[in-house]
């Protein structure tokens, strides 16, 4: 066993299980979506981009590149928040809930391309 | 090879990077769970995520704004204190790592290797890759630069490399501190390059060499492959799969010798014509025919008994080991004493070549044979060139270093390759005619090794000569190709020493032959009478005015001049007042 791989696959997936928990929940209910998952999401996807650094094979770029997406969209949905709760002082308006869990939807999808891509690595380790 | 260059560093911040991060992370969720306090003093809800980001983030700069956007509650400040000291210790594990990166030695190496690599690229003129820049590759190197050829350089010594780099080329030399032996080093020294026109693999292991000379011919058959060696066995494995050259350095130099023995005028000519041009001819030592003594028999002596007995000439050897083959005349013994060397008869040879591997025992044997022999003539094997004092100290008849004999076979391979086949003509011709061409060149250029290289009447290398003989079907005398083009009555200090057409070779041809387009003509010359040629065969109105003896001014000169005339007219007009 290597630990290395076990630290990797324990971020990539932790990023998606709680990118998934953020999501999951009326699109526009803000009490479905607590800011503080959003949080975790952003710093976990973080150190999984970073894990993935520096690996130059294909799969390895497409690793860092779905990380970098997933990382795009939570932080521009972190912004929409800040925005809408202490710039526009609208707060946590049904629009803004659904704005920012739909970006956060789009990141889910990142992720998952992420875990599949880690599911496909292993499966090919085995052959 | 950029991208490669980030990705190490990015893989070597990951762990800084990471705790960073974390550290950001715990420091933004604890301001968000600690509770604060309003104007009055009374419990107020913590900050929110934005607030409590925008304060880490200055802080954790050590920017620190102070207590923003209300003053903080004591729980808070105590959180503020520890997420201070935390984001310090993150900063710095960063900024070390990162100037543990930029000093290290693997790092440093791929900058530079990358560098090169891009540089390589970016070549635009031709060159040649020069593996193992010792003292036979830098002889070469330097050689190369002075008649402006590039030079890529793969060394694997890091002393050689920075001693190159301080060296006084007069264009950029490229350095790769790698072993040459691996093809990867060879593909970034550019062997796939489109201006790539040859490699020269000069390190002093056979074995090396024999693999960048393996690794070329596969890569790019379109390249000059030169490879120097000293064991017959790998000679001939080069040559089998197609190496240009092989210069063999024992071989090459016990050749020169039964040569010299045999035509001294044609050995003459190699050194007039083979040496480093510039450098003062060697003076004039023919070797007598006679009984000779060979002391040492390893790769040279077995050269020179296998060379000098081809020519007939009687050879005595001096070695201790006592199991030789038969058919030599063997006396076993050191050829540093005296007593072996009376033995094989010494008193009554004319010469003894001191053809051992250390040049201590070689000087030692020249100087024990001149006390038994004052009239011997002494060949020396000169070893390392740091000991290029002794030997000048000794002056010997015949000095042998091997990186001199590599370096300037290799040189006029690159830089004239009619050279070698004019010298194998010459072979063939009687010792009276080689005599007076010796004698030509030496009254010509004095005591300099000329330059010798070679011009092909054709559109890229002599377009103005080509543009006469094939669009004008005019004539034109080789004579012509030898005058003056600054007093075209005069004639340069030049020689053409061979003519080759339609594979046909002409040698010595006088100035009354016609030439013709696609011919090859070797020249031999001063550097300035090069250059002076080349201004022959490159501008039309130098040639007409050397055929001619008239100026054809071209149209920008003839309308300056028109200009400048009808100015100074003017000028001289008397002014009314």
């Amino acid at each position: 066993m290597n630990l290395e791989k076990v630290v990797f696959g324990f971020f990539i997936v932790l990023a998606a299980t709680l990118n998934f928990g953020f999501f999951i929940g009326d699109i526009d209910q803000p009490m479905h979506h607590h800011i503080y998952e959003l949080f975790a999401a952003i710093v976990v996807n973080l150190i999984a981009t970073v894990l993935k650094f520096g690996d130059r094979t294909q799969i390895g770029a497409v690793h860092l590149s779905t990380s970098l997406v997933a990382d795009l969209q939570l932080v521009a949905a972190a912004c929409v928040w800040a925005f809408a709760v202490h710039v526009g002082g609208e707060g946590m308006s049904p629009e803004v809930t659904t704005s920012v869990v739909s970006l956060s939807g789009g990141a889910l999808f990142a992720n998952v391309v992420s875990v599949v891509l880690l599911i496909a690595e292993t499966v090919m380790l085995r052959r | 090879m950029n991208t490669g260059v980030l990705f190490l560093a990015l893989r070597r911040m990951r762990a800084p990077l990471i705790v960073l991060i974390v550290i950001y992370a715990v420091s933004t969720l604890g301001l968000t769970l600690v509770p604060g306090v309003d104007a009055e003093g009374r419990p107020a809800p913590p900050m929110s995520f934005f607030h409590a980001f925008y304060f880490v983030s200055y802080t954790a700069t050590t920017i620190g704004f102070g207590e923003l956007p209300t003053a903080f509650s004591d729980a808070q400040r105590m959180w503020v204190t520890v997420s201070i000291y935390l984001s310090v210790v993150g900063w710095s594990y960063s900024i070390v790592s990162l100037l543990a990166l930029v000093q290290d030695k693997g790092f440093q190496q791929v900058l530079l290797t990358s560098r090169f690599a891009r540089r390589v690229g970016q070549l635009g003129e031709a060159f040649y890759i020069v593996c193992g820049c010792g003292e036979t590759g830098l002889l070469i190197a330097r050689a190369l630069d002075h008649d402006g050829i590039r030079v890529v350089v793969v060394e694997r010594s890091e002393a050689r490399v920075q001693e190159l780099e301080l060296e006084d080329f007069s264009a950029d030399i490229l350095v790769l501190c790698a072993d040459a032996a691996q093809p990867q080093h060879l593909l970034m020294a550019g062997l796939r390059h489109r201006s790539c026109r040859g490699v020269l693999a000069m390190t002093d292991d056979d074995a090396a060499n024999l693999a960048i000379a393996i690794a070329s011919r596969l890569i790019n058959p379109r390249l000059r492959i030169v490879a120097r060696v000293a064991s017959p066995a790998i000679e001939a494995n080069m040559m089998s799969f197609g190496t240009h050259y092989v210069v063999n350095h024992f071989e090459k130099f016990a050749d020169y010798l039964a040569q010299a023995i045999h035509s001294p005028n044609w050995f003459r000519l190699v050194d007039l014509l083979t040496g480093l041009p510039g450098q003062e001819v060697p003076e004039r030592h023919d070797p007598p025919a006679g009984d000779w003594v060979v002391c040492g028999y390893g790769r040279f002596g077995q050269a020179v008994v296998r060379n000098l007995g081809r020519q007939g000439i009687n050879l005595t050897v001096i070695d201790p080991t006592p199991t030789l083959p038969a058919g030599v005349r063997h006396i076993v013994g050191q050829g540093t004493e005296a007593a072996p060397l009376r033995q094989a008869g010494v008193d009554s040879a004319v010469g003894i070549v001191a053809a051992s591997d250390n040049d201590t025992n070689n000087l030692s044997i020249a100087m024990t044979a001149k006390e038994v022999n004052p009239d011997l003539f002494v060949v020396l094997r000169q070893n390392r060139v740091a000991n290029q004092i002794l030997f000048d100290a000794y002056d010997a008849d015949f000095t042998m270093v091997p990186s001199r004999i590599v370096a300037r076979e290799c040189l006029a391979l690159i830089t004239s390759p009619l050279l070698a086949r004019f010298l194998k003509l010459v072979r063939a011709w009687p010792e009276t005619r080689a005599a007076d061409l010796a004698g030509r060149l030496e009254a010509l250029f004095g005591r300099r090794v000329p330059l010798v290289w070679g011009v092909r009447l054709n559109a890229a290398d002599a377009p103005a000569v080509h543009r006469r003989l094939v669009l004008e079907q005019a004539s034109l005398s080789l004579g012509r190709l030898r005058a003056d083009p600054a007093a075209r009555d005069e004639a340069l200090p030049l020689l053409p020493l061979l003519l080759q057409r339609d594979g046909r070779d002409y040698p010595l041809p006088d100035d009354e032959t016609i030439v013709a387009a696609g011919d090859e003509i070797l020249f031999a010359g001063t550097r300035a009478a090069k250059t002076a040629q080349n201004l022959t065969l490159d501008h039309r109105t130098v040639l007409d005015y050397v055929l001619t003896g008239r100026d054809t001014p071209g149209w920008l000169w003839s309308w300056l001049s028109r200009a400048g005339r009808a100015a100074e007219s003017r000028r001289n007009e008397p002014r009314r007042v």
